[in-house]
């Protein structure tokens, strides 16, 4: 864990220096000028934080899932535990993942908010935690608390294929990869970018993703030691 | 094989008979829905009064009543069972596999008749509310009642067991239920405008494939919520 807090610690500071300071230029001479992109221009930048936090967010929910699964195969409240933070940190990304788009959206796009099909299922994954959490909270017995929020986090999960690939591909929307995108190769995956910011953006994509799995492991080790305190009060 | 199927058959039907009976004898949710929906509709036609709303505007208009009608309705399948003091009884006599196929079914005829009474409403009552593709509004409303009860009735078993259940089903039911109305919205409004079956079709599929995704993972997950 020591090696991924020093490689999170460092990655994510790289990325936000270096996506924030390279020069963007019209004709980029070398490694450390970045070419401007017709219709983002210096709004570019935000591709180093606002896609990388937004992959991290489902990476959080799908760990979520998977740990709910875990649960429910073998009862250990470890998984639960595991499940409730992965699912609390992918809530913090999943509103970073917001923010940012919607700044970014505010600039390119004319709003805050358009409901376009990512925005709607951004929209809808925040509300998947809200009604997560309200679950949690309204259960008062520990174990049913642990399986029916670990069931509720399964059915929800079978909804994201719809609103992850179905929706995005029937209806026009702004987001590259849309039905009404010129050009668009379906998914996002082809992204138009100079190798350097490609560079820059797969270290963002591993950055983030460490930082999750740092902050997992934080709050895992912290909700371990709450469950052996509850469990040895007297 | 076949024997085994005719007694899980049974098992189901007998389930589905016994909340039919039990909600005929006592007719009070009924009774409550019809009022809901009468309230909900009048407060949107004094909203509107002369108005000639689009059909985006009136697809939108149908799925709301439609939605928190259902919502106040679905819930019961099984918090009534809690507060009858039945749920123990059931969990001897049946199997959860019987008791969520039967419940599934029971609550799809519910959202069936909810949406019907509300389809006869809005036709009675709005002018400017005319289904222009009948074939397109029916397979939609009937996509959209079971696509409603396949996601909400484990959701149902859920909030039976926690506190504060009234306000809990909606909470939860909605985020799953947004690719359904997505989906059905887009559809109504087609029915509306008098578009071709054929083009409603993808919609079609996205409601088959979402109602299937629901049952079979909620019939896995069931005896999870079920079994203490």
């Amino acid at each position: 864990m020591k090696i991924v807090r020093a490689a999170a610690i460092t990655l994510v500071t790289l990325v936000l220096v270096a996506g924030i300071a390279i020069p963007m230029t019209a004709s980029p001479k070398g490694w450390l000028e970045f070419p401007t992109i017709r219709g983002l221009e210096q709004n570019a930048r935000n591709i180093f934080f606002h896609v990388p936090i937004a992959w991290t967010t489902l990476v959080a929910f799908l760990v979520s899932m998977f740990y709910a699964v875990r649960y429910l195969q073998t009862k250990r409240a470890e998984y639960d535990i595991r499940s409730v933070a992965s699912a609390s940190l992918g809530f913090m990304f999943c509103f970073l993942a917001t923010v940012t788009g919607a700044l970014w959206a505010r600039f390119n796009w004319g709003s805050f908010w358009n409901w376009d099909p990512r925005e709607t299922s951004i929209f809808i994954l925040l509300l998947i935690y809200g009604a997560y959490f309200t679950l949690r909270s309204a259960l008062e017995s520990e174990e049913t608390r642990a399986r029916l929020s670990a069931v509720y986090a399964v059915v929800a999960g079978l909804t994201a294929p719809f609103f992850l690939f179905l929706m995005p591909r029937l209806m026009g929307g702004l987001h590259p990869g849309s039905k009404d995108d010129a050009g668009g190769n379906g998914p996002v995956l082809d992204f138009k970018m100079s190798p350097n910011m490609l560079t820059l953006f797969f270290i963002g994509l591993i950055a983030f993703n460490l930082l999750f799995v740092w902050m997992l492991d934080i709050r895992v080790r912290v909700g371990m030691l709450e469950d052996y305190r509850t469990r040895h009060k007297d | 094989m076949l024997k085994h199927m005719a007694t899980s058959f049974q098992s189901v039907a007998a389930v589905l008979s016994k909340d039919v009976q039990s909600e005929l004898r006592v007719r009070y949710a009924i009774n409550a829905l019809v009022m809901f929906i009468l309230t909900s509709v009048s407060t949107i036609l004094f909203a509107l009064r002369y108005e000639r709303p689009t059909p985006t505007l009136f697809a939108g208009l149908y799925w709301v009543v439609v939605f928190f009608s259902a919502m106040s309705g679905l819930s019961r399948a099984f918090v009534g069972e809690e507060e009858r003091g039945t749920s123990l009884t059931l969990r001897l006599i049946a199997t959860p596999a019987a008791i969520y196929a039967g419940k599934l079914v029971a609550n799809t005829i519910l959202t069936l008749l909810l949406a019907s009474a509300v389809t006869v409403l809005y036709l009675l009552t709005f002018p400017g509310f005319s289904v222009q593709s009948y074939d397109i509004f029916v397979v939609t409303v009937l996509l959209g009642a079971v696509g409603i009860a396949a996601a909400t009735t484990i959701l149902a078993a859920m909030i039976a067991k926690a506190q504060a259940r009234g306000a809990l089903f909606p909470v939860l039911s909605f985020p799953v239920l947004i690719p359904l109305f997505m989906t059905v919205l887009d559809a109504t409004d087609k029915a509306l405008s008098g578009d071709d079956f054929g083009e409603a079709f993808g919609d079609f599929q996205v409601l088959a494939g979402y109602a299937m995704v629901m049952i079979a993972g909620s019939a896995l997950l069931f005896a999870e919520v079920w079994n203490d």
